[in-house]
């Protein structure tokens, strides 16, 4: 079974897919965790502030986003950025999108609708008299927001943010289906190209493994901290 | 957007020669349903089995548990799929393996068992949280009229446990919905490899996964619809859900 295992054919693809495809995983993820953050925020603002029909459009994305598989909004968007680009720009035909700026965008308007229902839970686990007491020292709604709110919801959901990356970051190997090489599309590659799917997934495996397995520990660690404090 | 619009095209006959690029997508729709629900069963089974493991005195029990929840939470189950699909037949003996490679509707068996696995950590994890919810005295009083431990499970903490869990279970359910989509890599023709196919053979990308999207929303909206009437039915009385 493990006789003919080459070990040699992993040693060999090391630079390629550690240079180029985790590399490409690792920038993905920590672009499309900052974007969605940042995004998932807004739209966690927008459904808690009291307007109506931004909290409902806000509300819409979410659960319109949170019903479809990864799978088909990745499709989705690698066909239809092109489209809106060129709506953007007025250009006269479909422009031309790269692999990474397509996956991006498809992650970051995706992790979006995840981020926003945790900041959401974060904000609302703020008690009532924090903004109360804001606004009566004089704060406008943003002030309040910027400097008593967020940073606040934002230290509570730390554990929880880190862990929707961790599962960001497994989530990225889906861009295998755009035949873009990621670290698993980069193994796969291999792989396919010298016969040695055994070998190849194995080591993918046990690298996303120890990855996932060491960030979560550490996220663990993370969480007991935080709570001793609160 | 100079993109061509045309709606007709399910009613077109498609490549495959049977029916309408409509059919197509229904038939897609149709390996969606069977595979998640034959995978949601394998992860009900697995994650009460794993779940039980976990709320168990033994250290041994929970480390089981433990293992197995942290083997299946962190791979992405797409490389999960793989393991399962590419690599798990050449390390079988011989024999197992060919007949592994060569069994009719091996993509679907690798996704329901692969998809229901990689769910099954997470029904655990619920589990065993719903089961720690519970008051301790719930166990003790079990314990105190002469069941056994098998039997304090059975009759007093999982059906406590469960309909305290079903929201969870829930999204968890619609997980396994989406996660059947991974199986596009492993070559199931499921509702998004109908989609991709019908873009592949009319060009009418937008069409194709517009209708996939829709139908995707139309099994979100029936089980949510479903689970909220189940959630009332068996909702525990005294509870904040309950009557």
């Amino acid at each position: 079974m493990l006789a003919n295992f080459d070990f040699d054919v992993i040693r060999r693809s090391l630079s390629y897919l550690f240079i180029d495809g985790m590399t490409f995983t690792v920038t993905l993820t920590a672009l499309a965790a900052a974007g969605g953050l940042f995004f998932g925020t807004m739209i966690a603002l927008m459904r808690l502030s009291g307007y109506r029909v931004m909290g409902w459009i806000a509300g819409l994305y979410v659960d319109f986003m949170r019903s479809l598989p990864l799978v088909l909004v990745i499709f989705w968007f690698y066909f239809l950025v092109p489209y809106i680009g060129q709506w953007i720009t007025g250009s006269s035909r479909p422009i031309k999108v790269g692999a990474f700026a397509s996956s991006l965008i498809t992650f970051i308007l995706f992790e979006a609708a995840y981020f926003s229902e945790i900041m959401r839970a974060g904000i609302q686990s703020i008690s009532r008299g924090q903004p109360a007491a804001a606004s009566a020292l004089g704060l406008t709604y943003a002030q309040t927001m910027r400097y008593v709110v967020l940073p606040q919801a934002f230290r509570n959901m730390l554990p929880v943010l880190l862990t929707q990356t961790i599962v960001l970051f497994q989530d990225t190997s889906l861009v295998y289906v755009l035949s873009i090489p990621d670290f698993l599309g980069a193994a796969s590659k291999v792989a396919q190209r010298d016969g040695r799917l055994v070998e190849m997934y194995l080591f993918a495996a046990l690298i996303y493994f120890t990855i996932s397995c060491v960030a979560s520990y550490f996220v663990r660690r993370l969480q007991a901290r935080i709570s001793i404090i609160r | 957007m100079n993109y061509t619009w045309n709606w007709h095209i399910f009613l077109e006959p498609n490549p495959t020669g049977a029916g309408t690029y409509f059919d197509m997508l229904l038939a897609g729709l149709k390996v969606t349903i069977v595979t998640s629900l034959t995978a949601w069963v394998i992860a009900l089974i697995c994650g009460t089995i794993v779940g039980i493991l976990r709320t168990l005195p033994s250290k041994l029990a929970g480390w089981i548990g433990f293992a197995y929840v942290e083997f299946f939470r962190n791979m992405p189950l797409l490389v999960q799929l793989f393991l399962w699909f590419f690599v798990l037949p050449e390390l079988l003996p011989r024999t197992i393996g060919l007949w592994l490679k060569q069994m009719p509707n091996a993509p679907f068996y690798t996704a329901a068992v692969g998809i229901g696995l990689f769910m099954s950590a997470r029904v655990a994890v619920q589990l065993a949280a719903g089961i720690g919810s519970l008051p301790r005295g719930q166990k003790m009083a079990a314990t105190a009229l002469g069941l056994t431990t098998l039997q304090a499970y059975r009759y007093v903490l999982l059906p406590m446990a469960f309909r305290i869990i079903l929201p969870p279970l829930t999204s968890e359910f619609l997980n396994t919905v989406k996660n059947s989509a991974v199986a596009i890599t492993i070559g199931l023709i499921e509702l998004t490899g109908a989609a991709r196919a019908m873009q592949e053979f009319s060009f009418q990308v937008f069409e194709a996964f517009s209708a996939a999207t829709l139908m995707y929303l139309v099994i979100n909206i029936i089980v949510v619809i479903g689970m909220r009437l189940l959630e009332r039915a068996v909702a525990i009385p005294g509870y904040i859900t309950g009557k």
